[in-house]
């Protein structure tokens, strides 16, 4: 658009001092059209992606938004025409898994109260772990940390009953701080790459120099390292809330009914086979389960998408 | 920092001690849960083990019963198919979208917060909206039937023929965001200086992609190959949420046999054999990846 506007303009100037530079041919890119139909496809390929990413959100919003009968009459696709919170109150507040009928609230506190702390005890145990890993190796500290990186690939199935035993011998099976112990454990093998590519990738100037001045594992985590890594904490940060947030295995392992996470309640209230299904209802559920990593995920924006890709392809 | 300003004899069991005191919970975890854990089960998963585990060793019976179970043919059938169709379409979308979106174009960062944002959405809100959406009654299905084309049959959630291509779909909405975030990353880390070589060579764009830039990525490849990879195996809310299962057994994977028999069914030990069925499919993935990467990297 902009293109055609100045292209007068700058016509006669050329023109002035074509003389000397006409043997020479044209100079410089010549200017590409905006729509070319290289373009074109490019712009119609990602637009025709980004509808099918798209769509399922937005039927989300427009089915939660919707009143039972006019779901029952229109296609999933029209906008409401009367548009109703009610999905959401009864979603949050009503909405039932077996006996309980106090809606999803209570599943999202139980997942707050489980995410926060798992989030900070990973993330700790991790930097300390990547920091270890990075600057203090020890005989033998890389064959734990391959045991580690190489748990990762096994499935959680194979580790879940010997961790229900060992739970339940420590008396925490079926509380939050065993739930929260289990999240530390299976987050630590990516938190601990994260933080040791990181480590890795600072100067070790400052490492040595920090010992020479004298500076020993603490004092060098806390003064030096810590000051330096917010990056990664930040992402790591994202990382754990989402991943959390998002479990589902081991909260319907590790938990009991009283204290499932919001996806475990989620899934129970969707799935239940009992009563009349309230599709919009369901759908206000799942925006609401789906809000928190959501919000961390437009919040964080490229940190999100800075963090998942370092981690990978240094990894 | 004491074991490193104490005079005397250097101990090697004390050097970098307060290094190997931070890295305890790293160690315990490497250890008692990943190997002894996995140790415990596939020991166990050779004993008749039903409510309680009990170390009476019946060798093979546990395998040669999960084998002789239909539940666990179809499981493992439905993860053959959903694995492969996964890698193959999330590598081939992830890619085609990492390369348009490293074509200069104006609105990047709209178009990868679009793309990524279902990463960030977990598997069961995924499995409940696509559940929705392809609701026979009311969802696609009803939407094309009302335009017209009234014998329109889209219902991959009660066909248990097509169950598992229902599941896909989904599954690829969750994930391909991410590949293609690692295929961008990967793409952007290629010099600018083999594009402007394979242009004055006059290489066609897709040629330079799939000849030259596409084997240039192939670490990013392989990282991307496991992740997609390993998650597979793992596969289990997705289907939990989206068909639990069904119709009938139609949907069943591993991951959710396992959790079936050892939770439900009280049958510790076919639970156990279940699982390291599982672990053995890992194995087979992951042992020469690791070989290659981590035995290369030491000789390197």
């Amino acid at each position: 658009m902009d293109k055609s506007l100045t292209m007068p303009v700058s016509g006669p100037a050329i023109s002035a001092q074509a003389g000397s530079r006409l043997e020479a041919g044209p100079q410089g890119k010549r200017p590409r059209k905006r729509l070319s139909s290289r373009n074109i496809i490019v712009y119609g390929a990602l637009g025709f992606a980004a509808l099918y990413y798209l769509v399922p959100l937005y039927v989300m919003v427009v089915t939660s938004l919707k009143g039972m009968p006019e779901i029952r009459l229109g296609n999933i696709f029209s906008p409401p025409m009367e548009i109703t919170f009610e999905p959401w109150v009864k979603a949050w507040a009503e909405a039932c898994t077996g006996l309980n009928c106090d809606g999803l609230s209570r599943g999202f506190w139980n997942s707050v109260r489980i995410t926060v702390p798992s989030v900070i005890v990973s993330i700790a145990i991790a930097s300390v772990n990547g920091y270890a890993l990075a600057n203090w190796r020890f005989k033998g500290s890389e064959i734990f940390f391959t045991i580690l990186i190489v748990g990762a690939f096994i499935p959680y199935q194979v580790m879940i009953y010997p961790i229900v035993i060992v739970l339940r011998e420590m008396g925490l099976y079926g509380t939050l701080y065993g739930l929260i112990l289990v999240h530390s454990i299976f987050g630590m093998p990516i938190q601990t790459l994260l933080f040791r590519n990181y480590f890795v990738s600072l100067p070790e100037e400052l490492f040595k120099a920090a010992r020479i001045d004298g500076a020993g594992f603490w004092q060098i985590y806390f003064r030096i390292m810590l000051p330096m890594s917010l990056p990664i904490f930040v992402v790591s940060m994202i990382l754990q809330t989402t991943g959390i947030w998002n479990d589902f295995l081991f909260g319907v392992v590790f938990t009991r009914p009283d204290t499932y996470p919001m996806t475990v309640q989620l899934n129970n209230i969707v799935n239940s086979v009992q009563g009349v299904k309230e599709y919009n209802v369901n759908m206000a559920a799942t925006l609401l389960t789906g809000a928190v990593p959501l919000i961390v995920y437009f919040v964080s924006g490229r940190l999100f998408v800075r963090g998942i890709a370092a981690g990978a392809v240094k990894g | 920092m004491a074991a490193h300003t104490q005079p005397g004899r250097p101990n090697q069991l004390f050097r970098n001690l307060n290094s190997k005191i931070a890295s305890i919970p790293m160690m315990l975890t490497a250890v008692v849960i990943f190997l002894g854990g996995t140790i415990w089960t596939v020991v166990y998963s050779f004993t008749n083990s039903k409510l309680l585990p009990r170390l009476s060793f019946v060798g093979l019976e546990q395998y040669e019963r999960l084998w002789d179970t239909p539940r666990w043919i179809v499981s493992i059938q439905n993860l053959a198919t959903y694995g492969c169709l996964s890698l193959i379409f999330s590598l081939t979308i992830g890619f085609l979208l990492a390369a348009l979106m490293d074509q200069k174009i104006r609105f990047e960062n709209t178009f990868r917060t679009i793309f990524l944002y279902p990463f960030a959405l977990s598997f069961i809100v995924t499995g409940l909206v696509w559940q929705w959406i392809l609701n026979p009654e009311f969802g696609v299905q009803s939407v094309v039937r009302s335009l017209g084309w009234t014998s329109f049959t889209f219902d991959p959630l009660y066909n248990s023929d097509i169950v598992i291509y229902g599941i896909l779909i989904a599954a690829l909405w969750q994930g391909t965001g991410l590949v293609m975030c690692l295929m961008l990353a990967g793409l952007r880390g290629i010099d600018e200086d083999i594009w402007k070589a394979a242009r004055v060579d006059g290489i066609p764009m897709w040629k330079t992609y799939l000849f030259i830039i596409i084997p240039m990525m192939r670490p990013v490849f392989v990282t991307t190959l496991v992740i997609i990879a390993s998650g597979i195996v793992r596969i289990y809310d997705l289907v939990v949420a989206q068909t639990s299962g069904g119709p009938g057994i139609a949907s069943d994977v591993p991951a959710k046999y396992v959790y079936d028999y050892m939770f439900f069914a009280q049958n510790l030990g076919q639970g156990f054999a279940a699982s390291t069925m599982m672990l053995l499919a890992v194995a087979i993935i992951i042992v020469p990846w690791a070989y290659l990467e981590f035995g290369g990297r030491k000789r390197g």
